[in-house]
């Protein structure tokens, strides 16, 4: 199964050589990196040229570390190869990610759930609404700088007769707890350790 | 008579109508009663699953996975247990791979009766339901026996599932095998040649090849369309690549079909159990690895050593390399999948959950065009979708 991935990783980079960025195969899964205004002709590509019929999955992911923040991943299947392959673009927060409604009518419901949930946004999508939250609710709740709790919380106002929106009130203190440890070979950087980085001084110097 | 002018009506549907099947709501436009428009909302079952386990290790993310298809918990569960192991690169003793494969199927055959049940009773079969359901309680209670609880198992964990079989509990299966195709052979008697039930589900809802992969349809409903693809054959994980079952398929596509395949699929998978129980190995369930899973208990009555590791592993959990893995299981609705992101720590960067009923759901609008008021009920029910899955 590797070869084969590997053939079509090396195919696809072959095909496409200013779009595809890099291919790479890890734990014998192919994941292709391909310029964000190339998604539409790569999955156009991959639909009729590769016999990857089936758009399984789109989603995003929020590394806010990383300078482009986003990654729009899509998760591609083909019966007749038997092989599933991975492509992703990376994005931020207001630079469009051309739509593959066209190329895969699935995408439409996946791609309305990725901007619903991260707020990434997608061009030429025929109805770009929420999907999953709550009808006006506000912000993208799986960025990593959303927390958990949320903002607001519902609650039934029997003066009012309807339901009213409140800031959200812990009773107890939200907990994380840190475990990473020093010891098990995990870099990590404890706070305050600025002796971290220089290179331990020799020894019997005077 | 003079013309006048039709407008179309605007109808809401749902979100608590009983064949909706849990909460969805529906926005239609009716032209009399011709449906011209569909528009699901979805959502309203929306727990923020994704986001949650998130901040869970990766033994508290597995009860999630039960709360998704409440209906065929354990098939959920699967898919994250493998997702995971796979990023650990750990290999599951024989004897879990095959107790997988047994309750994985018990789980689909769940799923089935309640799906072929309630869809009968959608269009308007009373009797299946009380019939089905009576053998979807004795499948709860081999659930019960074995994890202690009937329907959110959290049995199937990464590395093994949590527990072995008790003593008794594999006869008590394999004779209701014997026990349970009498039961479908009946429900078939009341349905398969009904002429109501032909006549509210033959070519109603009819989705060809082309289409049902342009809207990533998978499972019975890929299958219906004369598709013969099944991930336990074609990827097959655990115990599946040493089990003979056949795929049955379709030929139109339509709500009958897809009836019919359900009712054809949970007599190959009451064969695949058989097998199971026939070739089930003894030995360990669960991988010997204290760094995964915890230690029996009598050993941690005596060593200090298995007090510490099942300490550790109940609070700090393990630390999963960081890598990122799509790992798919054939759940009883379709692909269900686990796009798992681990970053080194003993939490999830990110766990994208791929549910069959998202995309099924989003072709109703497409099958339903033309078709009248009542054929929503049909398709939906035909479609099988359970929102704890579309919503997560």
């Amino acid at each position: 199964m590797t070869l084969a991935l590997k053939s079509l990783g090396d195919t696809i980079a072959a095909s496409l050589p200013g779009d595809v960025l890099a291919a790479e195969i890890v734990r014998d899964e192919l994941t292709v990196r391909v310029r964000r205004d190339s998604i539409v002709k790569v999955l156009t590509f991959l639909r009729d040229n590769a016999q990857f019929k089936q758009l399984m999955d789109v989603c995003g992911v929020d590394r806010p570390g990383r300078a482009p923040r986003f990654d729009v991943v899509y998760h591609l299947l083909s019966l007749t190869q038997n092989l599933r392959v991975r492509v992703k673009v990376e994005t931020d927060e207001h630079e469009p990610v051309p739509s593959v409604t066209g190329v895969f009518s699935t995408a439409d419901w996946f791609e309305r759930e990725t901007w619903d949930l991260f707020g990434i946004f997608f061009s030429d999508h025929p109805d770009l609404r929420r999907i999953l939250t709550d009808y006006g609710f506000e912000g993208h709740p799986l960025r990593k700088d959303f927390p958990l709790t949320g903002y607001v919380e519902p609650r039934y106002d029997a003066a009012q007769k309807r339901v009213v929106y409140e800031p959200v009130k812990l009773t107890q203190e939200f907990r994380t707890f840190d475990f990473m440890s020093p010891w098990e070979g995990i870099p990590v950087r404890l706070p305050g350790d600025e002796k971290a980085d220089k290179p331990p001084e020799a020894k019997g110097k005077p | 008579m003079a013309e006048s002018q039709i407008k179309n009506f605007n109808l809401n549907f749902g979100p608590q109508h009983p064949s909706a099947h849990g909460v969805l709501r529906l926005v239609l436009e009716m032209d009399g009663e011709v449906v011209e428009r569909a528009d699901p909302h979805i959502g309203l079952l929306h727990r923020g699953t994704e986001k949650l386990i998130e901040y869970k290790t990766y033994l508290q993310a597995v009860p999630y996975f039960d709360r998704l298809d409440y209906v065929a918990p354990q098939n959920q569960e699967h898919a994250f247990a493998l997702a995971v192991e796979r990023l650990l690169g750990l290999e599951v003793p024989p004897r879990g791979q095959y107790i997988r494969v047994l309750y994985a199927e018990i789980g689909r055959i769940l799923n089935h009766i309640l799906n072929v049940c309630s869809y009968a009773m959608d269009v308007g079969a009373m009797t299946p339901m009380l019939w089905g359901f009576e053998e979807r309680e004795r499948l709860m209670e081999f659930c019960e026996r074995v994890s202690g609880a009937r329907m959110h198992m959290a049995y199937f964990r990464p590395g093994g599932v949590s527990l072995d079989m008790p003593a008794g509990l594999a006869a008590d299966i394999y004779s209701w095998c014997d026990h349970f195709p009498q039961v479908i052979d009946d429900m078939e008697t009341l349905l398969t040649e009904n002429r109501i039930f032909k006549q509210r589900t033959v070519d109603i809802g009819i989705i060809t090849a082309e289409q049902a992969f342009d809207w990533g349809f998978t499972g019975p409903n890929l299958r219906a369309c004369g598709i013969a693809w099944d991930l336990r054959k074609s990827q097959p994980y655990d115990a599946y690549a040493k089990m003979d079952f056949d795929i049955p398929v379709g030929k139109r596509g339509d709500c009958y079909d897809r009836y019919l395949l359900r009712m054809a699929e949970m007599r190959e998978s009451v064969k695949i159990m058989r097998q199971a129980l026939d070739q089930m190995p003894g030995g360990p369930c669960k991988v010997d690895d204290r760094k995964v899973t915890p230690p029996p208990r009598e050993e941690m009555k005596k060593s200090m050593e298995a007090l510490i590791h099942h300490f550790k592993l109940y609070t700090e959990g393990y630390h999963v390399p960081a890598g990122e893995t799509y790992t798919a299981v054939e759940a009883p609705k379709g692909e269900f999948a686990v796009y798992l992101i681990a970053d080194g720590t003993n939490k999830p960067y990110r766990c994208k959950i791929r549910a069959p009923g998202f995309a099924h759901l989003q072709a109703l609008e497409f099958l339903s065009k033309g078709h009248m008021l009542a054929d929503i009920v049909a398709n939906i029910g035909s479609i099988d979708i359970v929102f704890g899955e579309i919503d997560r």
